[in-house]
């Protein structure tokens, strides 16, 4: 009769120690969660920036003024025009082409 | 030594009263009721309230912030996005700053020193030091360790694209709510909605346990508009060049597609910075294409000639005598620029006849006349959802004398926005029905349209529009190299208090490529006063770079060999007035 109770009551002690180790590991997890979602939302805010930030450097006009001006570019003139025909294996046909 | 006998103690003779015992017994039992009592009310009836108490002890709610939606471009590209940033803000009662640390803060805030104690001094509970500070900034401040100076987030919505598209977009006010435009219209789906939810937080400040969420927060949705920024921005730069050149005094430009009712640009001059608008005057705040109405003048016409048309009164050939250039009816008279002679319904068009178009109109009745505006559009709003939109003015057909009927035929005495004009023109560019517009990206097909027109009409006024753009129209300024294009000027005396004073308004309404329309665009150029005030002159040129730009830009095929434009000495028709 002792030695059940013994028994018994080295069970109970393990399960209060196992229990009190995973509420510990759980709030561990829990809080690596947090973490990670916290990391999640300043991301989602940095890759907002960072979209502003492209969309800036982006923008047309400045595309537009750094091909005029620094690269020298221009739109074509009509005769410079070759249109392809993507739906059957881009044969090109000159449209109006020689000058 | 005397033996005791406890059992003959004298004292234990003696008999307790029976009262004692029983009394004693009713207290214990008594106090073992309340006892009872109370732990049934603790336990039991009032648990609640001590439960609530208890977590209040070691809960906490915590705010989940939501930020507002994106905009973007039919592509995807940014055009409003919210970010993060810091207001400062102070209890002035705490604040005991010394006149260093009032300096560094001032400097750091870009503030007055003077302004800063002023407002730190003031009689109340809070005041706002700064808003919208970014957040390194708000790092330093928050360094500096300053007792009642205290730092919120808030969100700030920046515009990428600037003033090229100020109009479309609109802004947000400082508490984050729509105030203009789509940040207006979209407003309830923008919106995001904050959630709170209950935790235990260790001694550390950690969340340790998420206990439940009472509701979660509801990030606001992107919204994906139909406009492209490649086509908005050649509208923008196209028309800026033009108000300059000509010296106008503002412009407005639209681009829809023709086959799903996208509104692809939307473009109006003056403009202003959304980033920064401490000094915004309400001219550059007018949303044009939508909120102002114009007598649109001759584009009003081929709406003339596909009613008549439609109702059989005439036939594409039928000759119309024009001569001598002037037609009195009642008391008035209209005259053409020119005196043309004898037309064909095309060549009204073509040449802009206004007394071509009158003896249209006059063929039908009023009703016949103001059923068909009705239903394209003209007279009511559109109702896309932005603040100010307006009908224009078509007044009810009984009260029209047959002079009214003849002058609306070419476009006075009815007023129009540019947005219902370039809307009107899908009758034509497809074929004889409306679509309704759409700010956002379809990626359905659009809904079924309404036929205004036969195809059989539709068709045959697209081959007058095109006639207009060809040498002897009055817009061969309006040619593209490599498409077929169609479209009508537009030329307008301005109303001014009553009468027609001597400002104009020029605008061009067309559509290409003509064997299957993809784009329309109308423009519209307020008092143009550098010389120039024609349509064909002053708008068509316009309208030609941003359709090849856009037409290349969408990568639309071409319909026409490409060659060089000649047009170079052909003498421009000049329209009626």
């Amino acid at each position: 009769m002792a030695r059940l109770n013994l028994i018994l009551l080295i069970i109970a002690v393990g399960c209060a120690l196992s229990a009190v180790s995973s509420t510990h590991r759980a709030r561990k997890l829990f809080i690596e969660l947090e973490s990670e979602q916290k990391r999640m939302r300043d991301l989602d805010v940095e890759w907002g920036q960072l979209q502003l930030e492209q969309s800036t450097w982006a923008s047309h006009a400045r595309i537009e003024k750094i091909a005029r001006e620094k690269l020298g570019m221009r739109p074509p003139l009509p005769g410079q025009i070759i249109s392809v025909d993507a739906d059957h294996g881009g044969t090109s046909t000159v449209v109006g082409g020689a000058r | 030594m005397r033996p005791v006998k406890f059992s003959r103690s004298p004292l234990l003779s003696q008999r307790l009263p029976a009262w004692r015992q029983r009394l004693l017994l009713g207290l214990l039992l008594g106090g073992f009721l309340v006892l009872l009592g109370r732990s049934v009310y603790l336990q039991g009836i009032n648990n609640e309230f001590l439960g609530d108490k208890g977590r209040a002890r070691y809960e906490r709610v915590i705010e989940i912030s939501a930020t507002r939606g994106r905009i973007v471009d039919r592509h995807g590209d940014v055009l409003a996005v919210s970010t993060p940033v810091k207001s400062v803000w102070a209890i002035p009662e705490d604040v005991k700053l010394s006149p260093a640390q009032s300096r560094d803060l001032s400097k750091m805030l870009d503030l007055d020193v003077r302004d800063l104690n002023r407002k730190l001094a003031a009689d109340r509970d809070f005041v706002f030091v700064k808003r919208q500070i970014p957040p390194e900034l708000a790092t330093q401040v928050a360094g500096l360790k300053l007792a009642g100076i205290h730092l919120q987030n808030e969100y700030r919505r920046y515009y990428p694209a600037g003033d090229v598209m100020a109009h479309m977009l609109g802004f947000t006010g400082i508490e984050d709510k729509g105030q203009e435009g789509i940040e207006l219209a979209f407003n309830d789906q923008l919106t995001g909605r904050a959630g709170s939810r209950r935790v235990i937080k260790d001694r550390r400040g950690n969340i340790v346990e998420d206990v439940e969420s009472i509701h979660g927060p509801q990030e606001g949705k992107d919204i994906v508009l139909a406009l492209d920024s490649k086509v908005q921005y050649l509208a923008y730069a196209s028309l800026k060049k033009a108000i300059t050149e000509h010296k106008a005094k503002a412009g407005g430009m639209v681009v829809l597609d023709a086959r799903n009712g996208e509104i692809l640009a939307l473009v109006n001059l003056p403009t202003y910075n959304p980033n920064n608008r401490n000094r915004l005057a309400g001219a550059q705040l007018r949303n044009r294409a939508l909120t102002d109405t114009f007598e649109p003048g001759s584009t009003m016409k081929p709406f003339t000639a596909a009613l008549a048309l439609d109702k059989g009164k005439v036939r594409f050939d039928t000759p119309i005598q024009t001569s001598p250039g002037k037609l009195t009816i009642g008391s008035a008279t209209i005259s053409d620029a020119h005196a043309h002679g004898l037309l064909t319904v095309a060549q009204v068009i073509q040449k802009s006849s206004n007394i071509g178009a009158a003896k249209l109109a006059l063929s039908m009745t009023p009703a016949e006349m103001w059923e068909m505006f009705d239903h394209i559009g003209f007279g009511s709003p559109i109702k896309l959802g932005f603040p100010g939109e307006v009908g224009g003015r078509l007044r009810p057909a009984k009260y029209w004398k047959p002079i009214e009927q003849a002058t609306m035929s070419y476009g006075h005495g009815i007023s129009v926005t540019l947005m219902q004009m370039a809307r009107a023109y899908q009758v034509f560019a497809r074929d004889g029905d409306i679509v309704p517009l759409s700010l956002t990206r379809l990626d359905n097909p659009p809904p079924a349209g309404e036929q205004i027109f036969s195809a059989q009409t539709a068709r045959e006024v697209r081959a007058m529009l095109e006639m207009a753009v060809q040498p002897g129209g009055t817009a061969p300024k309006a040619q593209i190299p490599g498409y077929r294009v169609a479209g009508k000027t537009g030329t307008a005396h301005k109303l001014e208090g009553g009468a027609y004073a001597n400002k104009y308004v020029s605008s061009f309404v067309g559509f290409a490529p003509v064997s299957d329309p993809r784009l329309i665009v109308a423009v519209m150029i307020d008092e143009p006063s550098a010389g120039k005030h024609y349509g064909g002159e002053v708008a068509a040129p316009v309208f030609a770079e941003v359709m090849a730009g856009a037409l290349r830009t969408l990568g639309v095929g071409s319909d026409a060999p490409l060659k060089p434009l000649q047009m170079a000495n052909v003498e421009l028709v000049k329209e009626g007035m």
